[in-house]
């Protein structure tokens, strides 16, 4: 199973400039999940500081008990064994062609033998498509292809955790589809963590778990994807719509008379070309191909959000049900027909730690978890796998 | 890796910090000198690249380096009636001062600023973060080999510009200026001794660990961007110059007054 990520109170800041500050989450283990943010949010700041190349200047990122942020440096190149890295242009050592690349850590790390490393970069290589291109240069290829190439090196070593830095970047959205499928069957089949950094919607709405954002230097919302898919947060919503209208500008913040001059030009008529439809909403997750094992990540996962549905607001509670099939209702404990649901009141997203009062569903929905084989991994810390609204 | 620039509190802080910062690799490096499992692929491929960029340029510069010598104290020589000693001084000068500067400089010049510029690249591209990520030390699997490298060739080469250039002030004095090669070869160990050879060696070796620490510190903090790279290889050479002749300075200062020169 995946390794836990527990990120607690970290700050970041360049010069006087803060690039986010108090982000908390917890990344459960063996689930998928994706930050998305606007460009410029400090998102790949945010994967740099979690596999310490860059130093916070408050709180800890906490893998299998170890701190990244205040470890020794053995530690650190220990711990960074678990990880699998995806850079954004894939980060391929210029000078080695792509098999040396991706047998570069097998060569590092392990003892195995040139046949054995062999046959594991030629299976990593196909994975992502690109048995034949072994002896190319990076500087040869095109920018999607470094890209899986980065990827099969950062598979090559079985990660824990994997972690992507916007995959989607200079992809098609057919070959974005098909890398996301890949993320998600190595989830069913090595149960890793992974942590995805996009702005890309469609991912976020059909890959992962749990989804956050990033926005005005803080965390806007982390937890169950179905919250933030039908928030009525006005930056999430935007984000979510590609839309103009709303809090995100075009440099990150908007002032009130953009805001005003905007929605003026809009209520005057004026069509900017945003999409009509709200796209919001819960939306099938995407599924391991045929023939893999199914996602332990998702069951636990399941598990966990059913804990936690009544501190949910309602329209995510209404997604989750929705989304349950039949023999997880019968799981759980629920019947068939959704348990009625009202526009909560309070639309405001979910700090960590707030508390909203249910008074959506009827007291016979409300989840009757049975008891799970899951246990909370032993390396965390002992109030970890503590329910909190808005956390992981 | 990356630079931090935090609020400076005095005039001069930054650079206190880089200098600290740069002491702290000097460090690291030396202690991955110990440490297993040593790079010897990268190690030799260095050393034939630094060799390959310095060799010719080093000769072709400690022939005319000798000569100057040799036709500068010719004169001199000359007017005191000093014309035996000539061989004695020319060697004197080439060995313990000339050579293990000109190979210094050739060193931080051609090797050092291509080690910067390979260094400063990957950390551009993200390669060296992508290297740490991936449980490897960048000090360990890249800067130590190349600093070693650019040990053993400083140390190499400066034996070559010795020769060349000894050669060289032979030339002139004998064929230019009309001397006597007898007299010439004769004074050699007139003036010279055996620890001014030690001591050039020493120099050559310090020098070129200076050359590649330097070189791979700017590679390593380069300013933001493509341009960033250009300005760290052109400030890893000017530092390096620096340095090198203020060592060079202490050095011999403390060798002049362990070693008393011969003769005195």
């Amino acid at each position: 199973m995946g390794a836990e990520v527990v990120v607690e109170g970290l700050t970041k800041s360049f010069g006087k400039q803060a690039i986010w500050r108090d982000v908390t989450l917890t990344l459960p283990p063996g689930e998928v999940s994706v930050l998305l943010g606007p460009s410029g949010t400090g998102k790949s700041v945010f994967l740099k500081s979690m596999i310490g190349l860059l130093k916070p200047e408050r709180g800890k990122c906490v893998i299998n008990g170890v701190d990244i942020c205040s470890c020794s440096e053995r530690k650190l190149y220990e711990i960074r064994k678990l990880f699998g890295v995806l850079f954004q242009d894939g980060a391929l050592f210029g000078s080695m062609n792509l098999y040396d690349n991706v047998a570069f850590p097998l060569r590092e790390h392990t003892k195995r033998s040139e046949s054995e490393i062999k046959r594991i970069v030629l299976e990593k290589m196909e994975m992502v498509g690109l048995l034949g291109a072994e002896s190319k240069l990076p500087g040869e290829i095109s920018g999607g292809m470094r890209k899986r190439a980065g990827l099969a090196r950062a598979l090559v070593l079985d990660p824990e955790i994997i972690l992507c830095d916007e995959p989607d970047s200079g992809l098609d959205p057919v070959r974005t589809a098909y890398l996301s499928q890949l993320l998600i069957d190595l989830n069913a089949q090595i149960d890793a963590t992974i942590l995805i950094v996009t702005h890309n919607i469609n991912v976020a709405r059909t890959v992962p778990d749990n989804l956050g954002m990033l926005f005005r230097r803080e965390l806007v919302m982390f937890g169950p994807r179905e919250v933030l898919l039908t928030s009525d947060e006005p930056a999430v919503e935007q984000f979510l719509n590609g839309r103009r209208i709303g809090p995100i500008g075009m440099s990150e913040e908007k002032d009130t008379a953009t805001m005003a001059a905007e929605e003026a030009a809009r209520a005057a008529g004026h069509h900017d070309g945003s999409p009509e439809e709200d796209v919001r909403g819960v939306v099938p997750q995407m599924q391991p191909s045929p023939g893999l094992p199914v996602r332990k990540g998702d069951r636990r996962r399941k598990d966990r959000v059913m804990r936690i549905l009544h501190n949910l607001p309602a329209p995510a509670q209404q997604g989750i049900v929705e989304s349950l099939s039949d023999s997880d209702r019968q799981r759980y404990g629920l019947q068939r027909q959704p348990a009625p649901v009202g526009r909560p009141d309070d639309t405001r997203p979910l700090g960590p730690g707030a508390q909203r009062p249910n008074h959506a569903l009827s007291q016979e929905s409300v989840a009757n978890l049975p008891r799970s084989a899951w246990q909370p991994p032993p390396e965390s810390s002992p109030q970890a796998p503590q329910p909190r609204p808005g956390d992981g | 890796m990356t630079s931090t620039r935090t609020q400076a509190g005095f005039p001069g802080v930054g650079m206190l910090r880089e200098t600290g910062r740069l002491f702290a690799l000097g460090l690291d490096v030396v202690r991955g000198f110990f440490q297993r499992p040593f790079q010897v692929r990268e190690f030799i491929q260095q050393c034939w690249f630094i060799a390959s960029v310095t060799i010719m340029p080093t000769a072709l510069v400690a022939v005319p380096f000798g000569a100057v010598i040799a036709l500068q104290l010719g004169s001199l020589v000359t007017q005191f009636g000093a014309e035996s000693f000539m061989g004695a001084a020319s060697v004197l000068a080439v060995i313990q001062q000339a050579a293990p500067l000109v190979t210094a400089l050739l060193v931080a010049g051609a090797g050092g600023s291509a080690i910067c510029a390979d260094i400063g690249a990957r950390t551009i591209r993200e390669e060296i973060d992508a290297m740490e990520v991936l449980g490897v030390s960048a000090v360990q699997r890249l800067v130590v080999p190349r600093v070693l490298a650019s040990m053993l060739v400083a140390v190499l080469l400066n034996g070559l510009v010795s020769v060349v250039g000894v050669l060289g002030g032979y030339f002139f004095n004998v064929v230019l200026q009309g001397g006597t090669p007898g007299a010439y070869l004769a004074s050699f160990n007139a003036l010279a001794q055996l620890p001014d050879l030690w001591i050039s060696e020493l120099k050559a070796l310090i020098f070129g660990f200076i050359a590649g620490v330097v070189a791979a510190y700017r590679g390593l903090n380069p300013p933001p961007g493509p341009k960033g790279v250009g300005e760290a290889v052109n400030q890893s050479v000017v530092i390096t110059f620096l340095l090198l002749f203020f060592v060079n300075f202490v050095l011999t200062t403390i060798y002049l007054t362990i070693v008393p020169a011969k003769g005195s």
